[in-house]
């Protein structure tokens, strides 16, 4: 990793006498919070621009995925556990959080592992684990799967709406609703994907990618290279994250993913139905599918908060201070939309860190959304 | 409030907390002390100028490395008196005990109470036991009420801060909240932190005699930590706050198990340190007199109150950059990934 100052150094140098604004989509929701925890998005000159892309797995759950994790939790009185972040995402009607508050069993763990063991614990009741997360995180998950069936547990399932990133960032780029410069590639999926997941995008579309890390040094040396790419009219796809990454992913990992799962085409806050671009348990798996295992449940038609422009902001066509509702009725405390809740949502790192400075928002902000 | 029931939330002291408060809570029971709103109340009796307070822990686990929810119950309380520029006298201890304990527990329970009780120099004066149904409590739950004697020409309020004025942290972050969430449920990883749980009276008390005048504000950084405990200075004294996040004391153990759980250790929770707000002109002897006390050995300059910005918390970020520093909203979540 090459220091900060440096990065910045030749940043600046790249954006000497540039004529068109560079615009550069970081994927991940944690790349977003790195941006602005580290003030790195304040010191990047202001024809770079950043957006935030649709790699924060809270805010793309859509709403009827925890109207049907409340639903199980009151309907058939299952012991719902879940990652923290997913607790205070808004439903149609109610949050886990708030279901909680009256009554219906919602446990927040650490890992899926947590939520067999308390399976095993509670023979007598249900207990579901809330399946969301990247590729990063569904191998944990389909381990787990397969140590229940291994341990023959049988009142623990999984609801699952794991997805996958590559098709999520094809839909963006056929949409074409914004113009993207250059994708900063999440680092951790790659860990487990390899980054040649990502190889389609330079090939196909002449986008220049780099995977980064998640220090500022890495993320500065990632924009660096972007804009590399971009002045020597390159679009190749490139690691940044070297200590970690390789072109190749872990074929432990994907093995087991490809054993427990198969792809199936899921709706994404924002995005809506995307072919292929999420993941569902094979049918041998079928016994610990919280969707299979209970149906019939009554469910709200899914309802998307007035107003709320998080589909918006996940695609990158307005920033979070674009939306009406942003510091007015929704804030971390009273989130309206997921991009609120998690402290990976673009909304809530703008909330959090984006401020009122004078100068200090215009220069994250840039000039007008949308490109 | 428009949330029609409590959330878990509401005890986090973040925002939650604040508006279940300022709505729910402060208007019926409106009285010129109450309006101080400091973690301490100053009351006169009778020509004796005394800070009384009070606190409830329901820490989970009830045992954690470095201490207890017995060690929390005295050092919560006396702090709150000290941090008041109070000497802590005596305490009450109301116990709520749940059916099915086991006593030996409470005993060391009560062994870790009377322990950082006699170190603060407090005496638990009265006392109260309840006991309820199995299943209607988390084992134990204690609370404590501290009355104390506050030193003669010293006044550390929130609202005192002004600009100019060196803001001093006793020591690292994030070690007590890191130390208790490592021992919960579900998630042990290892870690040789113990909770940094002291009675802080012993390391301000000499800052307060040398220096009654200069040591302008007093606060430990409990719950919500440090960012919570500073975005309460810059509200009350309409002043602004610059830290610089380079020369804030962090274990690599904490900034690691932030990293892995999303949490921010300027929010998380600690019980023996202390924010010294102090003029300018005497923050090196501050300094100097707190590294000479075993609980101040890592105290470190970490920033300056400010007439720019009134009201906001900013941090100069390692790499040169800046950002604005907000309470926390309540309960701080762990994230997925």
């Amino acid at each position: 990793m090459i220091p900060v100052r440096e990065a910045l150094e030749q940043i600046r140098a790249a954006t000497v006498g540039l004529t068109e604004r560079a615009q550069f989509m970081e994927v991940c929701g944690t790349h977003t919070a790195a941006f602005f925890r580290s003030g790195l998005r304040g010191l990047l000159p202001l024809n770079v621009r950043l957006l935030s892309g649709p790699g924060c797995p809270v805010c793309v759950t859509p709403v009827g995925f925890v109207d049907q994790a409340v639903a199980l939790a009151q309907q058939k009185q299952a012991i719902i556990t879940t990652f923290g972040d997913m607790l205070r995402v808004p439903g149609s009607d109610v949050s886990l959080e708030q279901a909680r508050a009256t009554g219906a069993a919602v446990r927040m763990v650490y890992s899926p592992e947590d939520a067999l063991a308390l399976a095993e614990k509670t023979p007598a009741r249900e207990v579901v684990f809330l399946g969301v997360g990247f590729e990063t995180t569904a191998p944990g998950v389909a381990w787990t799967i397969k140590e229940a069936r291994r341990k023959n547990v049988r009142n623990f399932s999984v609801l699952c709406a794991h997805k996958t990133m590559p098709q999520a960032m094809r839909a963006l780029l056929v949409a074409g609703d914004v113009r993207i410069h250059g994708f900063i590639c999440p680092g951790h999926v790659s860990v487990i994907t390899g980054a040649g997941l990502f190889s389609f995008i330079p090939k196909e579309y002449k986008i220049p990618c780099v995977v980064s890390g998640f220090e500022a040094g890495d993320l500065a040396a990632a924009v660096a290279m972007l804009l590399r790419q971009r002045n020597e009219g390159r679009a190749e796809l490139e690691i940044q994250y070297r200590r970690c990454v390789y072109m190749e992913g872990s074929a432990p990992a994907l093995a087991l993913l490809d054993e427990v799962f198969e792809p199936a085409d899921v709706a994404w806050r924002g995005l809506g139905v995307i072919p292929g671009s999420g993941l569902a348990l094979r049918a041998e798996f079928a016994a610990w599918d919280a969707e299979r295992k209970f149906p019939g449940l009554t469910l709200p038609a899914p309802r998307e908060p007035a107003g709320c422009r998080c589909g918006d902001v996940l695609r990158g066509v307005c920033l979070p201070p674009d939306c009406p509702l942003f510091r007015r009725r929704c804030s971390p405390t009273t989130p309206v939309g997921s991009c609120m809740v998690s402290s990976e949502g673009a909304c809530a790192a703008w909330f959090k860190y984006g401020g009122t400075m004078d100068g200090v928002e215009d220069n994250m902000r840039n000039p007008s959304a949308g490109g | 409030m428009s949330d029609d029931v409590i959330l878990l939330g509401h005890g986090g002291g973040g925002e939650l907390t604040r508006r279940l408060v300022a709505e729910v809570l402060a208007p019926p029971l409106a009285n010129p002390v109450l309006a101080q709103m400091d973690d301490a109340a100053e009351v006169d009796l009778d020509g004796a100028r005394l800070a009384l307070t009070t606190d409830s822990f329901v820490v989970d686990p009830l045992f954690f490395p470095g201490g207890s929810i017995g060690t929390l119950a005295v050092c919560g309380t006396v702090n709150d008196l000290a941090m008041q520029g109070a000497e802590p006298k005596y305490l009450t201890l109301g116990m709520i005990l749940e059916e099915g304990f086991p006593v030996a527990d409470l005993r060391r329970i009560v062994a870790d109470l009377a322990a950082a009780a006699k170190r603060a120099g407090v005496l638990v004066a009265a006392g109260d036991t309840k006991v309820v149904e199995r299943g209607k409590g988390g084992g134990v739950y204690l609370n404590t009420a501290g009355i104390g004697v506050r030193l003669p020409g010293v006044s550390t309020h929130v609202r005192n801060a002004q600009p100019g004025d060196a803001v001093i942290l006793s020591g690292t972050l994030g070690d007590h909240g890191i130390a208790v969430i490592s021992q919960r449920q579900g998630l042990s990883f290892e870690t040789t932190l113990e909770t940094d749980a002291a009675p802080l009276w012993e390391l301000v008390r000499p800052l307060l005699e040398r220096f009654p005048k200069d040591i302008h504000v007093l606060r430990d950084p409990t719950r919500g930590g440090l960012t919570a405990a500073l975005c309460d200075v810059t509200t009350a004294a309409g002043c602004g706050i610059r830290l610089h996040e380079k020369d804030i004391p962090i274990r690599p153990a904490v900034r690691g198990a932030c990293g892995l759980l999303g949490l921010d250790p300027l929010t998380v929770a600690n019980e023996g340190k202390a924010i010294v707000i102090c003029a300018e002109a005497v923050a090196a002897d501050v300094l100097a007199l707190l590294r000479d006390h075993p609980l101040g050995r890592d105290a470190v300059r970490i920033g300056t109150v400010t007439d720019k910005h009134p009201g906001l918390l900013i941090l100069e970020t390692g790499i040169g950059g800046e950002r604005i520093l907000l309470p926390p909203a309540g309960e701080d979540l762990p994230r997925i990934c």
